[in-house]
């Protein structure tokens, strides 16, 4: 059976990759770290929509999760590239979207935007859990100092949420890695995309798709140092040691980034 | 300075203040006392709205605490309205409630810096001078974990006082502290009482504390304030059965 392989392919596609194979993985980087970062965003407007005091917003966070981690993440990537123009017969994504200083291929535009969206339902519930776990005496001393609501947690029940959020974001953006694959759908040439193309004119899927899987294990292997580094991090500062906040996740970044640059 | 008139709290079907009174006038200290569940704490939280109230009103220098009258009902006030209303009235919480991630100063400049917009300079000045009051000149930069529980209570009083409340609330300050530091939260209290004359309102069991530093003892069960007296008074010859019974139980 494995005197099928073409191992040759394989070691090629492993050990020397093409510019085009570089430029995928660059995709697959930046749109998984956008998607990711919206979706903080859209869980963190949704985890305080969803504490509101006022009914309607409490309602259209619990359709916004209720649609989005209860539908297929490929389907809502068509709809939100296609759909409005399917729909409604207008094109809501141009094909290059033009940021003013730089411009953008629609279809990843579109992938960061379903990716996000479908990322947002997820950490809505891992943001609200977060800030359930900060004792809730914080809030009311920082409500009897005279902060109003909206400053008591920014200032003092999010930063201390953090601790609980950061190792449950971790596995997110583990998961948003591959599943950014499924962008190649609507035509974004990203890591998978690229093996897709190859095996679909050499018709070799065993090496393309071995090949990718590795370097799919390399991103997530990276990242699960990094994670590790900032947990091990976040965890020390909970004895208690003579660091500010920010100091702290500073230092939780620094050894990772330093190691990604090369420099010791 | 605090108007309390006929405050009615529930909790569900539970009626957990019946109707409850109480004057304090400025530079009063008042000691509040009762078995638990008698009330006592649910009513200093409502003094600065941390729990809204089902009918009475509560007044402090004349203001309002969290309503407002509209054709002669209450309503509850905006959020703005009923924070800068608790910036005068301090409040020390049974347990501690420091902010962790901030230091000892950093916990006592927040609210100077950011409610009242002081700069940080000028709030630092005056926070390390406050932490010098309590005695912990020593630990501006120390983060709560590594105080004991009678600095971090002492912090705590620091931060409230940082924000020059007209009134001070103390939800029973010592009960959650080893026996060997309440000495020395029950000091800086005698000295806010005795030395600086600060209006204050406390819930504790301290009884020797009570004697040396209350203007007036304040007994509340089962929903209502049953007896007020000065110390003096109270501890000798409570008037109510149900006060004998609960000072002999404590005493």
């Amino acid at each position: 059976m494995l005197a099928a392989v073409d191992w040759h392919i394989l070691w090629q596609r492993i050990f020397h990759p093409d510019h085009v194979f570089v430029l995928a993985l660059w995709r697959t980087i930046y749109i998984s770290v956008c998607a990711q970062a919206l979706g903080v965003l859209l869980g963190l407007i949704g985890a305080l929509m969803r504490m509101s005091r006022f009914f309607p917003l409490r309602l259209l966070s619990g359709a916004y999760v209720l649609i989005f981690r209860g539908t297929p993440l490929i389907v809502q990537i068509f709809f939100v590239y296609f759909g409005a123009n399917l729909l409604f017969g207008f094109t809501l994504i141009p094909r290059t979207v033009d940021f003013g200083l730089f411009q953008m291929d629609g279809a990843a535009f579109a992938g960061i935007v379903a990716l996000g969206l479908n990322e947002g339902a997820y950490m809505r519930e891992i943001i609200r859990a977060g800030i359930d776990a900060v004792d809730r005496g914080q809030m009311e001393a920082a409500k009897s100092l005279g902060m109003p609501y909206p400053m008591a947690m920014r200032r003092i029940v999010l930063p201390q949420a953090t601790r609980f959020i950061i190792p449950p974001l971790g596995n997110e953006f583990n998961s948003m890695m591959k599943n950014s694959s499924l962008i190649f759908f609507i035509g974004v040439t990203e890591l998978f995309g690229d093996a897709e193309i190859r095996y679909s004119t050499s018709f070799k899927p065993v090496e393309y798709f071995l090949a990718v899987a590795f370097w799919y294990l390399v991103l997530t292997t990276v990242w699960s140092l990094i994670q590790a580094q900032i947990e091990r991090k976040l965890a020390v500062s909970e004895r208690g040691d003579e660091l500010s906040f920010r100091e702290r996740v500073a230092a939780a970044w620094l050894p990772a980034a330093m190691r990604i640059r090369g420099t010791p | 300075m605090l108007h309390a008139e006929g405050v009615v709290k529930r909790f569900g079907r539970l009626e957990v203040l019946k109707g409850v009174s109480l004057e304090v006038k400025p530079r009063e200290v008042v000691c509040v006392i009762g078995p638990s569940g008698s009330g006592k704490t649910t009513f200093i939280r409502c003094i600065n709205h941390l729990e809204k109230i089902d009918a009475g009103r509560i007044e402090v220098n004349g203001h309002l605490i969290g309503y407002r009258e509209r054709n002669g009902k209450l309503v509850e006030d905006t959020e703005r309205n009923i924070a800068r209303q608790r910036a005068e009235i301090g409040m020390v919480f049974q347990r501690f409630n420091l902010f962790p991630h901030k230091t000892a100063l950093e916990n006592v400049i927040e609210a100077p810096t950011h409610v009242r917009g002081v700069t940080k300079d000028q709030a630092a000045r005056q926070g390390k001078a406050l932490l010098e009051r309590v005695g912990l000149a020593d630990k501006f930069d120390t983060y709560p974990g590594k105080l004991s529980g009678g600095q971090q209570q002492r912090v705590a009083i620091a931060r409230a006082l940082a924000m020059n409340p007209a009134l001070m609330l103390f939800d029973e300050p010592t009960s959650a502290l080893d026996p060997e530091v309440i000495g020395e939260v029950l000091d800086v209290m005698k000295s806010l009482a005795i030395d600086m004359g600060t209006t204050m309102i406390v819930v504790t069991h301290e009884m020797g504390f009570a004697r040396e530093a209350a203007d007036r003892m304040v007994m509340m069960d089962d929903g209502r304030i049953i007896e007020e007296a000065p110390p003096a008074q109270f501890f000798d010859s409570p008037r109510e059965e149900r006060t004998k019974q609960f000072l002999s139980k404590i005493l």
